[in-house]
């Protein structure tokens, strides 16, 4: 029997780690189902998850490359404040004077803003571990203490809110989402698109005259990532938006609510928000120069520069990038509150090495994948919220996440130990 | 001089003059030079920390040297970093061989080179393509086109590592130590590939400590001690014995062409 399993999982050539890690997955989401009597597999639940993981799984497709060229990001979690109170500032203290409240450039401004800092201090930070040679650790532990000072600084420690509304959307709440047309529209374009590329990849593959995989494999993979696509989308819209807040968003408009309509949530904004940068950065991974140079660089870094990789060049961009990156996470956080306050972010430095290493990134450098941190990002929130649920103290909270994070860690070695990879 | 008398009227693929290199206050390399000349193989011979591996990683790129003349063909060059060597058609099989271990065989042979489809984006399947076609005729048994190199043995990663060198065209080749990490058949196997790329033209530095490794491969040894020169000699014109003693005692024989780091006399 296991040999059989073991053998056709072969032919589909699917990555056995990334099989562990959606089966830890699963027992978690299934032990925790059963320790709350089926509230925590609801679409309700399910789709909070989904929204609540989302600005730490950018932040994690961006701590990939920084650990697979060996280094390390402590500041996110304090640059995301910084970046959040900044956005914030902007958007209840200076843009509503010069251009009128509810202004639809507001929103637009400020995420570029913040776009624009993030990569500026990335690659400031970058630039100080590249080029002047001080360890990432110790110019980023500098840079927590920094940006952290710097987020209470904004506005003398004050909360600003409330945010601009279409800014909130960002977030994810109610009306941060598609609704169900819209949902399954994406599900539909993004089913086609993994299809395609897949066949397409084959062909290329064929036309090479290298041997490729059976066709009914291909045909299998297929099936999978669009039963996957589908099923996710099924449960975001599964999930009702409550009657009365509904019907504040009919009146909103103007409108009033038809009687006996019921309005689905759909897949959240933020979410998608993820999918795009899972997808970009797959892409910058697997398919372009520089990606190529961060892995080479992760795997020896002598030989990358043998090779002609400017790496200290290279870590200016990672660093660059992650900043970036970390700025998109602000957004969404602060988004998903409705305000900024200074200590937005804090502690998620540590969530997002924690999923990027859950997610099988190894920090000797070299290997690590964008669907593994994101998978790692899920897990973690999945720990987190069903043990909220479940009622554990948050003492014995921190103790059960940092058990798991040693214990996956120690898995994954003994899984390269056993594999030889 | 006799090393001369044999080329003589051709240009020098590479002519090294009075390189200089110093790590703090040690001198590595003191005033060397060395040349080689089209469909030559050239062995570099002395002691651990002699300095050869410097010297030539001047040439490759790796080492800015601090004063000192490159020309190939003839053409004074400046080569700052392993991207200008590589345009000058100089590549090098380093006795690390300088592969990213968690990566495959392409990747590896095309690193800094990639192939690329329109629109920028890597085309991994023609590399792995050419990579197919390359090993063929180097290791007709290399069949792990997609494991990360880490996977192979040291034959064939050797293979590879000699794959990214000869596929880009190269005109000069260096080895350092190619031959240290394998067992007898693939050293046999690299000397006959140094045979046919020295048919094709290819000048090749041969740098190693063993002299067993170079001397019946090499048209001419140079051989340095403490950072110099102790001499160069036509294979024909010295025995291994007295190369050894060039290497150990910086003695020159009568067959050879003196440089500033022999001894003086029979002292």
């Amino acid at each position: 029997m296991r040999e059989t399993l073991s053998r056709s999982f072969r032919t589909l050539q699917i990555d056995t780690r990334l099989l562990g890690m959606i089966a830890a997955l699963l027992i978690v989401w299934v032990v925790f189902d059963l320790l709350t009597d089926g509230r925590f597999l609801t679409p309700r639940n399910l789709f909070n998850l989904s929204v609540q993981t989302a600005s730490v799984a950018v932040m994690a497709t961006g701590m990939v490359f920084i650990i697979v060229t060996r280094h390390i990001d402590l500041s996110v979690g304090a640059l995301l404040g910084f970046i959040g109170m900044t956005i914030g500032w902007l958007q209840v203290q200076v843009l509503p004077d010069l251009l009128g409240i509810g202004h639809p450039a507001i929103w637009i401004i400020t995420v570029f803003v913040g776009a624009l800092i993030g990569a500026a201090v990335g690659a400031v930070q970058g630039y100080v571990i590249g080029y002047l040679a001080v360890p990432a650790f110790i110019v980023t532990l500098g840079g927590l203490l920094v940006w952290r000072g710097a987020a209470w600084w904004v506005t003398s420690g004050q909360t600003v809110a409330p945010l601009d509304s279409t800014f909130t959307l960002l977030g994810g709440g109610a009306e941060g989402t598609l609704g169900a047309t819209w949902s399954w529209l994406l599900a539909a374009v993004c089913s086609l698109a993994a299809v395609v590329l897949l066949f397409l990849s084959r062909k290329r593959k064929s036309d090479h005259g290298f041997t490729v995989k059976p066709f009914i494999a291909d045909i299998v993979l297929a099936g999978l990532f669009v039963a996957v696509i589908f099923g996710f989308t099924a449960v975001m819209n599964a999930y009702a938006i409550p009657a009365r807040a509904a019907a504040r968003m009919f009146e909103a408009r103007g409108e009033t609510m038809p009687e006996g309509l019921v309005l689905a949530h759909g897949i959240a904004i933020p979410v998608i928000i993820v999918l795009v940068v899972a997808t970009v950065m797959t892409v910058i991974a697997k398919r372009t120069r520089f990606g190529r140079y961060v892995f080479a660089t992760g795997g020896n870094p002598d030989a990358a520069e043998l090779a002609g990789v400017n790496t200290k060049l290279l870590t200016v961009k990672v660093f660059a990038l992650m900043g970036f990156l970390t700025a998109i996470a602000a957004v969404i956080a602060s988004a998903r509150l409705r305000s900024a306050a200074n200590d937005l972010g804090t502690l998620d430095e540590l969530r997002v090495i924690a999923a990027a290493v859950i997610g099988g990134t190894a920090l000797s450098g070299g290997i690590g994948t964008i669907y593994g941190a994101i998978l790692g990002a899920v897990v973690m929130q999945s720990l987190q919220s069903g043990m909220a649920m479940v009622g554990v103290d948050a003492p014995l909270q921190s103790i059960v996440v940092g058990v798991v994070l040693v214990l996956a860690v120690l898995a994954d070695i003994i899984y390269r130990r056993r594999t030889g990879d | 001089m006799t090393t001369q008398a044999s080329h003589s009227g051709q240009t020098p693929l590479v002519e090294m003059e009075d390189i200089h290199i110093a790590f703090g206050g040690v001198k590595a390399v003191d005033g060397v030079d060395v040349d080689l000349y089209p469909g030559e193989v050239v062995g570099l011979l002395g002691h651990n920390g002699a300095g050869k591996s410097t010297l030539i990683k001047t040439l490759s790129g790796a080492y800015r040297r601090d004063s000192g003349s490159i020309r190939i063909n003839g053409q004074e060059v400046a080569i700052e970093n392993p991207r200008d060597a590589r345009r000058h058609n100089i590549e090098t099989i380093y006795q690390t061989l300088a592969l990213a271990d968690n990566l495959d065989a392409a990747s590896n042979i095309f690193l800094g080179r990639e192939l690329v489809s329109t629109g920028g984006f890597l085309d991994d399947d023609r590399m792995e393509a050419e990579t197919r076609k390359i090993m063929n005729r180097l290791n007709p048994n290399f069949e792990k086109f997609s494991a990360p190199v880490k996977a192979l043995s040291g034959g064939q990663r050797q293979s590879v590592a000699i794959a990214r060198a000869i596929y880009f065209d190269a005109r000069v080749l260096i080895m350092d130590e190619p031959t240290a990490a394998l067992g007898p058949q693939e050293t046999a196997q690299v000397a006959e590939l140094i045979k046919q790329l020295k048919s094709d033209g290819i000048g090749i530095f041969l740098i190693s400590h063993d002299i067993h490794d170079v001397f019946d491969l090499a048209d001419r040894v140079s051989v340095m001690k403490n950072g110099q020169l102790v001499g160069s000699a036509r294979t024909e014109d010295v025995t291994k014995d007295e190369v050894l003693g060039m290497i150990i005692l910086g003695k020159c024989p009568p067959g050879a062409t003196p440089g500033p780091g022999a001894l003086d006399g029979d002292s």
